[in-house]
């Protein structure tokens, strides 16, 4: 046991060390260990926690297809052309079958791969559903902490409601492409709602006008804006429009800081990890107790021949394992 | 500790075919891993620093142009750079339109094993499965 624990600060030790040196290999294992739920993340975790709070964090969503990665490219080279670092977090679909995933973000990123102000790192968002990984709240406090002036986080190919990346990100790009839905899509709920700014992409589309004009029509029902969000028009594949998209952004941070609001969302960031923990640990106690004392099964029995149903189920194990701690 | 097995499969040098990389792709995904695809036309620098971004447990490159016996070494090389001293720690693979005649050079040059056409993906996943470094 004591052994097992020495080593176990080695490794997280080791890890801290390699933040102060701005080891590349560092950040990549720190990752790895908070993804797998290993018992040094939470070393590192207090740790590096200290250092956050230089990074700028964007989040980039959008539907499948738009053109998201694209744009993250064109974006890494407009942040290195003002001399800026950038982390990069994307995230792509595991695969509900077999937990399997195909990360396929870095095929359209092809600009500065080995510049060692870039790091670029893919997540599979193992059953979180929210269009970002359950640990990307963790995982961008350890890029804060390695020091980069921007953090990107590119969600999932979002549908209308993964809007978590809302949680985590300072600013949100939403990326919309031509074709993609008439006026009722746009004033519905969920995913437009989000957006600080907004991007029409593949803009060279004879549609492209159109997809602005919705979108504006929509942002103009709202009379009251404090910030009210731009409508830009790119060609990422070309590079075009996204200078003047790095300029909002960079507005939008500017006017968050300006107004005091960049705190309110730092906070919401923390609250939104504090949550996202609690319900893991809690989640993975209460099955590992209840698996390993049989008390799953019998449950699993109970509820196949109907003499109870989940929701009175979760209650019950709640109460077993959790009220009884001390 | 919920560990995943990471693979990178990357396509070093100038050939465009990249149907045996997806398919291997895809092979690993089915297997419950997590397959970052590198895209077309890398260098060995560029896959060696993924590699190491990525924290990955194996390198699989696919290579059909003939130059495998100058880019592939070039990656052991690139990888045993960015991860600095000790034994490497990540498993290469190599894959594609290579002689037998150039295997046992590759192998020699730190390439772990070496699968040509008409291989069962099934057999890759096993022997990747069974031959992991960490």
């Amino acid at each position: 046991m004591y052994l097992h624990e020495s080593a176990g600060n080695q490794v997280a030790e080791s890890i801290i060390q390699g933040f102060r040196t701005r080891k590349r290999a560092a950040l990549a294992r720190a990752v790895t260990l908070v993804e797998n739920g290993s018992i040094h993340a939470q070393d590192i975790l207090e740790e590096t926690f200290k250092h956050r709070g230089r990074s700028r964090v964007l989040g980039i969503t959008g539907s499948p297809g738009v053109g998201k990665s694209t744009l993250v490219d064109s974006l890494i080279t407009a942040i290195r052309e003002h001399g800026n670092s950038v982390g990069v977090i994307a995230v792509d679909p595991s695969s509900p079958f077999t937990g399997g995933a195909i990360l396929g973000d870095r095929v359209r990123v092809r600009s500065r791969t080995t510049d060692d102000q870039v790091f670029f790192r893919s997540l599979a968002s193992r059953g979180h559903l929210g269009g970002v990984s359950r640990h990307t709240g963790d995982i961008i406090t350890l890029f804060d902490a390695f020091g980069f002036d921007y953090v990107l986080v590119e969600t999932v190919g979002t549908g209308q409601s993964e809007v978590d990346i809302m949680r985590y990100a300072h600013s949100v790009l939403v990326v919309m492409a031509p074709g993609l839905g008439d006026d009722i899509q746009a004033i519905k709920a969920g995913i437009l709602e989000i957006g600080d700014v907004f991007c029409v992409n593949k803009a060279d589309h004879p549609d492209a006008d159109r997809a602005v004009s919705v979108l504006e029509a929509m942002l103009e029902l709202n009379r009251d804006w404090k910030w009210r969000p731009p409508v830009i028009k790119t060609v990422a594949s070309q590079g075009k429009g996204v200078v003047e998209l790095f300029g909002k952004i960079n507005m939008h941070l500017e006017f968050l800081e300006q107004n005091n609001l960049l705190e309110e969302r730092v906070s919401r960031s923390h609250i939104a990890s504090l949550e996202e923990n609690i319900k893991r640990e809690t989640v993975d106690r209460i099955f590992a107790r209840s698996h390993s004392d049989g008390t799953l099964d019998r449950a699993l029995k109970q509820l196949s021949e109907g003499k109870t149903h989940p929701a009175a189920l979760a209650r019950q194990l709640i109460q077993l394992y959790l009220c009884s701690e001390k | 500790m919920d560990r995943k097995i990471r693979v990178l499969v990357g396509k070093p040098g100038l050939d465009g075919h990249d149907r045996g990389a997806k398919v291997i792709a895809r092979a690993y995904r089915d297997a419950g891993m997590e397959v970052i695809y590198s895209g077309l036309h890398r260098t060995p620098e560029e896959l060696a620093r993924m590699a190491v971004e990525e924290d990955v447990d194996v390198v699989a490159c696919s290579i059909l142009s003939g130059a495998h016996s100058t880019l592939l070494p070039r990656v052991v090389d690139c990888l045993k750079k960015e991860k600095g001293a000790g034994e490497l720690d990540v498993l290469v693979l190599a894959g594609g339109i290579i002689p037998v005649e150039d295997v046992e050079s590759l192998k020699e040059s730190g390439i772990d094993a070496v699968f040509g056409p008409g291989t069962n993906t099934q057999d890759i996943v096993e022997y990747t499965r069974a031959n992991l470094k960490r």
